[in-house]
């Protein structure tokens, strides 16, 4: 819930032009971090790409620091000088993300060669799409995490569009998980949009992957609501969006968890209410706090290129 | 008298020694053919787990690496070419060079990569490239090209120790080349390492990219007044430093540049704009370069002579450069 208000906020703003940094906003594919982010330590490292806010939030970023970076501000997570394709919070785990499609994928693998070595129980993570699938550096890393043998979890949000192509349009198949099959890596697919699913599932795996130190892949089949850039639902860019948008509109993961928390009478409506008030009132907070910041001094532009320097 | 081959195993051998946590990590690590001798017995002294050979997998390789080095926890990657190393430019330029600045990092990010020139003998095209000038043109990287056995051993420790990205590049042709090696060097950052004058003379001097150097000292061993000519090895591409260089011409006022790759928005042409934007006083003569003609590399050895700089040619050129002193 407080990824969704706080990328409604982000689009709102969006619109009015508070800033121009492009954002990729997640909206409707939630349920896969926040599954995932159950099971996960603050000393496992976890590595985004360009649609990240959720991977940030989940981890337990801050949300004044990630709004901060979208404005361009220099008390934004990454000083200003990323906006919301490089966001990082090393403190909660998550190592950061790039916009290069596939780009992060070899470097989880780094960081879990870095937790094997020093024989800790930690893990790395790292989250892509359906396109970076396409792209060679996913079946090299694969491929190294299997013959290495690294506690690396790859999980793919596959949301069947790559920007305005639909994957039937890019691939023969729209099952991804048949490259961990090939590379020897145990794999499994799982409704991505049901966040007690992911959450099972992302426990029993990351339990196994402290001990036997192997890689996995989760697939987790979702449809982002928004366009791929911008406060836009975009429903006539890309293959039958206009018709499948209902369809994705009526298994929204957070409607869907409300509905069953009710049915099962762990809320009522007034508990609900009051949640999403109070986190309504933490997103707005943090966006006033986050506004009231400064941008970075001109004279900064040139440090901490390099550090030794 | 220790070869310049050896001394990037040395300083491999001994910073593996002097710390737990060094990983040298690529293609042919574990077979002499790739690599030279330069990681010879590495994998039976440290073991495979930490001299790592791999799959044909540049890109991956390497942004693994940088993920470890993310860690705080230094790696060297051995790139047997650089051609092949292409492959790896995402992971170079998108990634490890974009890294800090982009993410506000703080803290180390201990990457080296030894990216190896492989040319002659007949090789061709995709075995001989010199791409140092790509890399020069990254912000966020360090790019370091030593040619003589101290720097081999010196800068890549330095390297090694740097808490940034950094491209060591050597070159084959170098490997056999002897020098005396203080191993108990007193190093300092690699921040502050630049050129350096490593032949001193009086009427011209002359900067050598790379193994560029050594083809220019022997050039000046040809000479019959070898004072003539001072030898500046540049040690470091990027970042470009020219104040060694612009106090060498305040003496020579003569500026020849060696660079044994192409001349097209290369690191010579960068050496000689970034002077003459600089220089408050005049030159005898407008700088020159010697560099690769603008071709791929032929196989066929009469080609490949007439393709590579040779040192008569450098000859050559010093003593046209230097035509004016017999008349004055």
């Amino acid at each position: 819930m407080l990824i969704r208000a706080a990328e409604m906020k982000i689009a709102e703003e969006s619109k009015k032009l508070s800033f121009k940094t492009p954002i990729h906003l997640t909206i409707g594919q939630e349920a896969i971090a926040v599954g995932v982010a159950t099971s996960l330590r603050k000393t496992d490292t976890i590595f985004g790409n360009h649609r990240s806010h959720g991977h940030y939030l989940a981890s337990g970023g801050d949300l004044k620091s990630l709004f901060s970076e979208i404005l361009g501000n220099d008390d934004g997570c990454s000083g200003g000088r990323g906006g919301s394709m490089h966001i990082t919070s090393r403190s909660t785990g998550f190592i950061g993300a790039l916009p290069i499609v596939g780009g992060t994928i070899p470097i989880a693998l780094g960081a879990a060669l870095a937790h094997k070595t020093c024989n800790s129980e930690n893990i790395a993570i790292v989250f892509f799409g359906d396109g970076a699938v396409e792209e060679g550096v996913f079946h090299e890393a694969l491929n190294l995490a299997s013959v290495m043998s690294l506690p690396v979890l790859f999980i793919c949000e596959n949301n069947l569009f790559s920007s305005h192509l639909h994957i039937s349009e890019r691939q023969p198949f729209t099952r991804i998980s048949r490259f961990a099959e090939a590379n020897r890596i145990y794999s499994s697919e799982v409704d991505g949009n049901d966040v007690r699913r992911v959450e099972d599932l992302a426990r029993k795996l990351i339990s196994d992957m402290r001990h036997d130190r192997k890689p996995a892949l989760i697939e987790g089949l979702t449809y982002r609501l928004y366009g791929h850039v911008g406060s836009e639902i975009d429903d006539l860019v890309g293959l039958n969006r206009k018709r499948d948008l209902a369809f994705w509109k009526s298994h929204d993961p957070i409607e869907r968890e409300l509905r069953r928390l009710l049915d099962e009478r762990k809320i009522d409506e007034k508990g609900f209410r009051d949640i999403r008030d109070l986190v309504e009132k933490f997103v707005l907070d943090s966006w006033e706090s986050a506004i009231s910041g400064q941008k970075p001094h001109g004279l900064s532009l040139l440090q901490n290129v390099l550090m030794d320097s | 008298m220790t070869k310049y081959v050896d001394a990037i195993r040395l300083a491999l051998e001994n910073e593996m020694e002097r710390d737990q946590e060094l990983l040298a990590i690529g293609q042919g690590v574990w077979s002499p053919f790739y690599v030279g001798s330069s990681m010879k017995d590495l994998d039976k002294k440290f073991g495979r787990d930490r001299v790592i050979d791999t799959p044909v997998s540049e890109n991956g390789v390497t942004g693994l690496a940088l993920g470890y080095a993310l860690m705080e926890k230094p790696i060297v990657v051995i790139h047997p070419r650089m051609d092949f190393m292409i492959l790896a430019l995402d992971a170079i330029v998108n990634s490890a060079a974009k890294w800090r600045y982009s993410l506000d990092w703080k803290t180390p990010i201990p990457l080296t990569i030894r990216a190896m020139i492989n040319r002659g003998g007949e090789q061709g095209a995709q075995h001989s490239q010199a791409l140092h000038s790509w890399l020069g043109h990254i912000p966020g990287l360090r790019v370091i090209m030593p040619s003589q056995p101290q720097d081999a051993y010196e800068l890549l420790v330095q390297s090694i120790r740097s808490p940034d990205p950094t491209i060591f590049i050597e070159d084959r042709w170098s490997y056999e080349l002897e020098g005396e090696v203080n191993f108990d060097c007193n190093l300092q950052p690699l921040a502050l390492e630049t050129p350096r004058v490593i032949r001193h003379g009086t009427e011209i001097t002359i900067v050598g990219v790379g193994h560029a150097t050594n083809l220019a000292i022997n050039a000046v061993n040809l000479l019959e007044d070898k004072e003539i000519v001072e030898v500046i090895d540049l040690r470091v591409v990027k970042p470009l430093l020219v104040d060694v260089i612009l106090q060498s011409l305040l003496k020579t006022r003569r500026l020849l540049v060696v660079d044994l790759a192409w001349a097209s928005s290369g690191v010579a042409g960068e050496i000689i704009a970034t002077i003459m934007e600089r220089i408050d006083f005049s030159l005898e003569l407008q700088p020159q370069r010697i560099t690769l003609p603008d071709c791929p590399a032929p196989t066929s050895s009469s080609l490949e002579s007439a393709y590579y700089i040779s040192e008569t040619q450098i000859l050559t050129r010093i003593n046209h450069m230097l035509r004016d002193l017999d008349s004055k």
